[in-house]
């Protein structure tokens, strides 16, 4: 059975949404997870826990709270409003502010634990070879801790794929915006079209395990040893 | 010549670093101290790796950090070579690619030491191409001294870099320290707790106690000042600096001739004109008022009784000028007071020393 033009939409669609989210929570991810594992601030503990807190918090509270911020009548919508910019709810960016972050923590307790396991000795090493900060981040941080940034950029790349539940609070359901692979699913099953909810389901779980798969043969690869 | 003037003074998590000195700009110089006496933190002071750190550090006629006036040029801009206990090699990179980081971030017009030349000095050609997580732990410690040489330092720093060794790497590693002394002129701080790798290597000798300096001279009068002496025990001795004179094969021995004059020791494997440095442990040596014949003792020397000291309930240890006015080598000797009461030993008495046992330093 051929796929539909709609699945293929909610396919394609699924993929970008996965692939811009990455790429964002890369750039936001990094700091912050750096900043986590190198500060000695009291603020430490309170910040890592709004970072985590997407593990444990139902998707549809995070989606009913972004409804209501991002909304005509929430503080950031009517911000946005005022600025002459369209709210964000049902629209693809507003998915991708909702994928990053409800992928958040998939991103920065990877790239955490890798900066925190490099620990001060290699940076100091690079500093009196003559090494300024960033030179030392580019060139032995981020080598170093390769195996951190590829857990996390595939964890928040299949995170993002699967979410559901925030997508039906804050995206609905409109095709080629926010009809995403899980809610086609979903659609599927509520018409009783099993055969149609049978391909796109194996399909993901094929994915999930091809990643996850990949995912730990390339980090066996890569630097096992630790620094010396 | 002092070239290098190092002010600190900070509290750092419960520990007080308080020191001033000034230290010769060439040569080695040791930073001895007791585990927790402030070593390591004052070489990382020096290499800005303290930032909280407050002070005034000049090398040559270059002003490094000077916070009373703003001034405190962070790591990467002091051109320091830092050579740390554990050798630190970045596992990502080839030796090669390691012994490059540094130099690569140096200005060509800066570079004074050539890449082959550090490279044969910690002997490692056959290795540039291996992973550095392949070498042995005294492999990548004489790549780590490579690597911090090829950066061209205005000082190089190393803080014990022989002892997460075992013996036989740091066979491997004296060598190439030797050479580096003899063969590059850059003023070295070493860190050791180890009397006799001090003895061995260092010139010039900082006494580190809790955080403040005891005294900071040239290693022949730190090791024979006497309070630091007598806590010295069993080590206290002296050093002499001295040059092979002649081999006699009949009777398997050495002359070596000193500033004290010349000294027989066991045959050794040098050419005669080499340079020996030697050992005196102040047990060894006794004292006589006239020069005695028939003494199963070689070695001995007329001297000048200059200070003496209580050693322990029965000993006294004393200090003993070479013939050859002020700033001749001392010795030191540690009799019983019993004798010392008996010779009626003073400061200012012409004796003779016996040398019982001289001793080339050798690791």
């Amino acid at each position: 059975m051929p796929l539909s033009e709609t699945d293929i939409q909610a396919i394609w669609l699924t993929l970008r949404l996965a692939s811009v989210t990455t790429l964002l929570l890369l750039v936001v991810g990094t700091p912050l997870a750096w900043w986590l594992a190198r500060t000695r601030s009291w603020l430490k503990q309170p910040v890592a826990a709004i970072t985590s807190l997407p593990l444990v918090l139902p998707p549809t509270v995070l989606g009913f709270y972004l409804l209501i911020l991002l909304g005509p009548d929430g503080p950031v919508g009517s911000l946005m409003q005022d600025l002459g910019l369209d709210t964000l709810p049902f629209t693809f960016p507003g998915l991708v502010v909702a994928s990053m972050i409800y992928s958040l923590p998939f991103m920065v307790q990877p790239l955490q634990n890798a900066f925190a396991a490099i620990g001060n000795r290699p940076l100091e090493v690079a500093a009196t070879l003559r090494a300024s900060a960033l030179d030392r981040f580019v060139t032995i941080v981020v080598p170093l801790a390769r195996p951190g940034f590829l857990t996390g950029m595939v964890l928040a790349f299949a995170h993002t794929v699967g979410e559901f539940g925030v997508v039906l609070m804050i995206g609905g359901n409109i095709p080629g915006e926010t009809h995403v692979l899980s809610v086609a699913i979903y659609d599927h099953v509520e018409a009783l079209a099993y055969d149609n909810a049978h391909l796109l389901s194996a399909g993901l779980l094929t994915f999930s395990f091809v990643v996850i798969l990949l995912l730990n043969l390339l980090n066996k690869r890569s630097h096992p040893e630790m620094f010396r | 010549m002092t070239s290098l003037t190092v002010r600190f003074a900070a509290e750092l998590d419960g520990f007080s670093l308080d020191v001033s000195f000034e230290a010769p700009g060439c040569g080695v110089t040791a930073l001895f101290g007791h585990s927790g006496s402030g070593k390591t933190t004052l070489l990382r002071c020096l290499a800005g790796l303290e930032p909280r750190v407050a002070g005034f550090l000049q090398v040559n006629d270059e002003i490094w950090q000077d916070d009373a006036n703003g001034i405190h040029q962070p790591t990467h801009r002091r051109a320091v070579g830092y050579v740390f206990q554990e050798a630190s090699l970045f596992p990502h990179l080839s030796v090669r690619q390691n012994l490059e980081y540094g130099m690569k971030r140096v200005p060509a017009s800066q570079r004074r030491v050539g890449f082959d030349e550090a490279v044969a000095l910690a002997g490692l050609p056959d290795l540039l191409e291996r992973s550095s997580i392949h070498l042995s732990g005294g492999e990548r410690q004489r790549a780590a001294i490579a690597r911090a040489l090829l950066t061209s330092p205005r000082l190089l720093l190393m803080d014990e870099p022989l002892s997460a060794l075992d013996e036989r790497s740091k066979q491997e590693i004296f060598p190439c320290l030797e050479r580096l002394h003899n063969e590059l002129s850059i003023p070295v701080i070493y860190v050791s707790h180890s009397l006799k790798e001090v003895a061995r290597l260092a010139d010039h000798m900082i006494w580190m106690e809790e955080g403040r300096i005891r005294a900071a001279d040239s290693l022949q009068r730190v090791l024979t000042r006497m309070d630091l002496s007598v806590e010295q025990g069993e080590e206290a001795g002296a050093i002499l600096e001295a040059k092979v004179a002649l081999h006699d094969d009949r009777y398997h021995l050495t002359a070596l001739d000193g500033r004290c004059g010349r000294v027989w020791v066991s045959r050794l494997d040098l050419a005669p004109g080499s340079p020996a440095r030697v050992h005196i442990p102040a047990r060894d040596v006794s004292i006589c008022l006239e020069r005695s014949g028939g003494s199963s003792i070689l070695n001995i020397w007329p001297v000048v009784v200059e200070d003496i000291c209580e050693h322990s309930a029965s000993q006294v240890l004393v200090r003993l000028r070479c013939d050859g006015g002020g700033d001749a080598p001392r010795l030191l000797a540690r009799i019983t007071r019993r004798s010392c009461t008996m010779l009626r030993l003073k400061p200012g008495l012409a004796v003779f020393a016996q040398l019982k046992s001289a001793a080339l330093i050798d690791y």
